[in-house]
């Protein structure tokens, strides 16, 4: 696969890279989809300011809870605001917090994950410290960080990104003992390689590929998760059109308009399910086991 | 066998103590000064003060942490500043909603998961296969609350079969107690049979490459015999353990669930207690939850050797 | 020689499906037949097609891409390749049965030696529990475990491999199949626990009357054995007969070749002639018109490369598909 890839890319004509993606296409259909929606995805949040048809804070009593239309497309919220607009705002509150989360779980989970691979004393202590987080729920223990300052999206990002940083610690531990185990690797620290340099040449990129495909579930998880405090009200500050907010707003009048929920609901589904699509494929791709056996 | 029993529950105490120092620091580690953020932004000087010596938060950290340990030991989990009541009695007034749905939940992913993580890995690559996967990542995308209130519009506001919300105690109607649980158990059941589609079917994939899947094949056994008795059976260890390590994304799941649904359970109970920092409350649920997330985790693995008899101890 | 054989096999093509093309065949036109309570050998080299030959005598090709591309196999009257699944699971176990190269890995971890054979019993002649337990306790008497009242009880993980393959054995006999298909089974086995596995087969087989159906790349075995000969070459076959006839006069210069790479045969050549079969069976892909054999042989001419020989009777049942094997009525001393 990596090599259609990159005999898709290398090649400099139009045609050759058409017949790359053609081929893509008939093996992974799904994460292409997924990556185009959340290119999409992506694009429509990144323009808001100019795509959006009203201001998302504007109070609009008159035209309170309208349903979806030609005017509002998604129809408008208890106070009037269009939906359609904070939707499009919500976006990139989300985007913001996954690529955030993402980010930070792997590369503190990297720097951990190295050590506790690397170092048999830090080992010990590390991996405990990481069993004792894996053993309360992600969702409980970001609740219980948010109470403890005030609400911000940077706190929202730290206290998503806490949870997630186990799972990217053992992973690249795991890694990294196999790594060690190569014989390769036995003789670069036998001759006396110093240990920046053994990281960068010979560890690193044995955990890339694995850790881009995590970082692609972490983001789809903390997208999901940011939803789900805000939601539950101790998330991003209410102020925010963040699309949990967006919802947690819109319970109160789900039997009387439900596009309050459905509209922002479905923004949010599309965006988390093209991200773990996305990871989907990505997986397959670079897994050269599961490789041989799709041929 | 008792020997790796007893290191077994020895190995898990470490776990529990960093569970501990975890909860602990929660506190104490929080921006500013966690007695006034206890009593609140309108509180006064002598309030603060009083909650301080009644945390005991004036004493050094080891002597807070340590005496704080010896009352957890004894079962004293300390007091609801809100609601000046035993944390451990409230939590257990609101064990059975959250146990009951966390129950239902599990049985209803696992009677749905298993047929269809083997359906799907025994016609891998085909359209079944296919269907079963995307409803998997779907299942695992779409939020709880989505598929919560859609199933409520359509159940209980559209067709009126169902309530829509709230939770009736199993010793007042066996029947409400049911009726009650159906919708929140789909709706957070669809995300738990989702994860435990998708392992049952990685790891019938790799069994049914297996030379002994062929050598039962080869004595003219119906494929579902095949599939169940000698397929299924040597899956079980990694299905199980996913259903133990899945706990924790059941449980985070719960809280929402209970959110959407109105049910007065443990999760209702920890939002309610961040709303009005509560802190001991918070740190009781924490420590309960991982407790028996641990807990579970420690009788799957000790529970392996009845499925594998390789594993012994 | 009777005019009805047990098991007759007629230009049988297996066939890969491949996602970029037309389906690529790895066993051609292979036609043979086995006499009831006969041994037949297949010999080659590893990749020629042995083992795929076997799974579709059980129709056990891989799944999804293996499959019967033509041909006809013939078990008392019905044709396996066309036979329906149900059918089919009637005639595994009980009109042939299998036995595998791994016995590490053949026998399922989970389920104890007794089960696994007495499921046997109760799949195919239903009867109950304490009659299936017996007959498999009889049967690991008979394929010679020690205790086998213990080791019923026993996991896989609990044997040495050779004991497993007797369980194997066991297994594969408990029905009284019409014939045994033994896919290198001694493959993986010590030197010594070979012997004792060949011997068994071969005692069983006196005792029950069982065709047998043994797969190997070993002329030693083929030699200890075989009642008659299969040969084959990427995918075809390249000679065939008895074992008197085969060992009398080799007439490919492949069966030569494999026969000289046995070191008890021709202790002294053994060294030179195995340097002659450098080389390995060229890939589904790389097989060209001519003989396939061609471009290790050394006897190989141009018109070998060009075109592929067909099989040709030389004398009685003997026959070989090669341009030099000369005319019918010559023999090689």
């Amino acid at each position: 696969m990596t090599q259609s890839l990159q005999q898709g890319l290398s090649h400099s004509g139009l045609s050759a890279t058409r017949a790359g993606l053609r081929r893509l296409w008939r093996r992974y259909p799904l994460s292409l989809i997924g990556g185009f929606v959340l290119i999409s995805l992506t694009v429509l949040s990144v323009l808001a300011p100019w795509l959006a048809p009203f201001d998302p804070f504007e109070m609009n009593v008159v035209d309170r809870l309208r349903e979806p239309g030609e005017e509002y497309f998604f129809g408008t919220d208890a106070y009037g605001r269009d939906l359609f607009s904070r939707t499009l705002y919500g976006g990139r509150i989300s985007l913001l917090i996954g690529l955030s989360v993402a980010g930070l779980s792997t590369l503190i989970g990297l720097l951990i994950g190295i050590l506790a691979g690397y170092s048999r004393s830090a080992d010990a202590v590390l991996m405990r410290i990481m069993d004792g987080l894996m053993a309360i729920p992600g969702i409980l223990l970001a609740i219980a960080l948010m109470s403890l300052a005030r609400p911000g999206i940077g706190v929202v990002v730290v206290a998503i990104t806490i949870p997630e940083i186990p799972r990217v610690v053992r992973l690249v531990r795991a890694v990294v003992l196999s790594v060690r185990e190569q014989v390769y690797i036995q003789a670069a620290i036998a001759t006396g390689t110093r240990l920046p340099r053994l990281m960068l040449k010979h560890i690193l990129p044995n955990t890339l590929a694995p850790l881009i495909v995590q970082a692609t579930y972490i983001a789809a998880s903390a997208v999901l998760i940011e939803s789900y405090l805000s939601f539950l009200g101790v998330g991003t500050p209410p102020e925010v059109p963040s699309w949990g907010n967006i919802i947690a707003e819109g319970r109160l009048y789900v039997q009387i308009a439900p596009w309050n929920i459905v509209c922002p609901s479905v923004f949010l589904a599309l965006m988390v399910l093209s991200i773990n699509m996305l990871g989907d494929g990505l997986r397959d791709m670079l897994d050269p086991r599961l490789q041989t056996r799709v041929r | 066998m008792l020997a790796y029993v007893i290191k077994r529950i020895l190995s898990t105490l470490p776990v529990l103590g960093v569970v501990a120092i975890v909860v602990f620091l929660l506190l104490r580690l929080s921006p500013g000064d966690p007695a006034a953020i206890i009593a609140g932004d309108n509180a006064s000087a002598n309030d603060i003060l009083q909650i301080r010596e009644q945390l005991g938060l004036d004493r050094p950290y080891l002597e807070q942490f340590f005496g704080w340990i010896g009352q957890l030991i004894t079962g004293d989990f300390g007091y609801s500043i809100y609601l000046k009541r035993p944390v451990l009695q409230l939590i257990g007034e609101r064990v059975e909603p959250t146990l009951a749905l966390s129950l239902s939940t599990m049985a209803f992913a696992i009677v749905l998961a298993v047929p269809l993580g083997v359906l799907a890995a025994w016609r891998a690559g085909t359209w079944i296969d296919q269907t079963i996967m995307a409803f998997a990542v779907m299942a695992f995308s779409v939020p709880v609350f989505l598929i919560g209130y859609g199933l409520v519009i359509q159940f209980s506001l559209t067709l009126n079969w169902l309530p829509v919300q709230g939770f009736v105690s199993i010793h007042k109607s066996v029947g409400d107690f049911i009726r009650h649980l159906v919708l929140p158990t789909m709706t957070l059941g669809l995300v738990y049979t989702a994860l435990l589609a998708r392992i049952t079917r990685a790891t019938m994939l790799e069994i049914l490459n297996e030379d002994y899947i062929r050598t039962a094949r080869a004595k003219g056994l119906t494929e579902s015999r095949v599939l169940v008795l000698h397929a299924l059976k040597n899956a079980s260890v990694p299905i199980i353990t996913t259903i133990g390590t899945g706990l924790a994304l059941l449980i985070g799941g719960v809280v929402v669930t209970e959110s959407v649904f109105a049910i007065p359970g443990i999760g209702r109970l920890t939002i309610e207690a961040v709303l009005q920092r509560d802190y001991p409350v918070i740190q009781g649920v924490i420590l309960v939850i991982a407790s028996v997330y641990v807990v579970v985790n420690l009788l799957i693995d000790l529970s392996y050797s009845l499925f594998d008899p390789r594993i012994r101890f | 020689m009777t005019d009805n054989p047990l098991l007759s096999v007629d230009g049988l093509t297996v066939a890969f499906s491949s996602p970029d093309g037309p389906p690529v065949a790895a066993v051609q036109e292979l036609s043979f037949s086995l006499n009831a309570g006969e041994t037949l050998c297949i010999v080659g080299e590893s990749g020629c097609g042995k083992s795929l030959t076997a799974l579709s005598l059980m129709r056990l090709l891989p799944r999804p891409h293996g499959m019967i591309g033509a041909g006809r196999i013939m078990l008392e009257g019905r044709d396996i390749a066309t036979a329906s699944e149900a059918d089919m699971r009637m005639l595994r176990g009980r009109a042939i049965s299998m036995i595998f190269q791994e016995p590490m890995t053949s026998l399922n971890p989970v389920l104890t030696i007794g089960s696994q054979i007495s499921e046997m019993v109760k799949v195919h002649e239903g009867l109950d529990e304490t009659a299936c337990r017996q007959r498999a306790l009889d049967m690991l008497k008979l394929v010679r475990i020690p205790e086998p009242e213990r080791r019923m009880d026993d996991y896989p993980h609990q044997l040495s491999g050779g004991m497993r393959q007797r369980v194997m054995i066991a297994m594969a006999l408990v029905c009284d199949p019409k014939i045994l298909l033994a896919d290198e089974p001694t493959t993986a086995l010590d030197v010594t626990i070979e012997a004792q596995i060949l011997e068994l087969i071969q005692d069983l087989k006196q005792r029950t009357g069982t065709a047998v159906i043994l797969i190997t790349h070993d002329f030693g075995v083929v030699a200890e054995m075989a009642d008659r000969v299969l040969v084959m070459y990427a995918g075809r076959q390249i000679e065939q007969g008895t074992a008197l006839e085969l060992f009398d006069a080799p007439t490919h210069p492949y069966t030569q070749a494999l026969m000289a790479a046995m070191p008890r045969f021709n202790a002294e050549g053994a060294q030179t002639r195995l340097k002659e079969i450098a080389g390995i069976v060229p890939a589904l892909h790389e097989r060209g018109q001519g003989c396939c054999f061609a471009p290790r042989c050394e006897k190989a001419t141009r018109h070998c490369f060009d075109s592929m020989p067909p099989l040709r009777l030389m004398a009685g049942e003997h026959s070989v598909a090669c341009w030099h094997a000369g005319s019918p009525q010559e023999r090689h001393p």
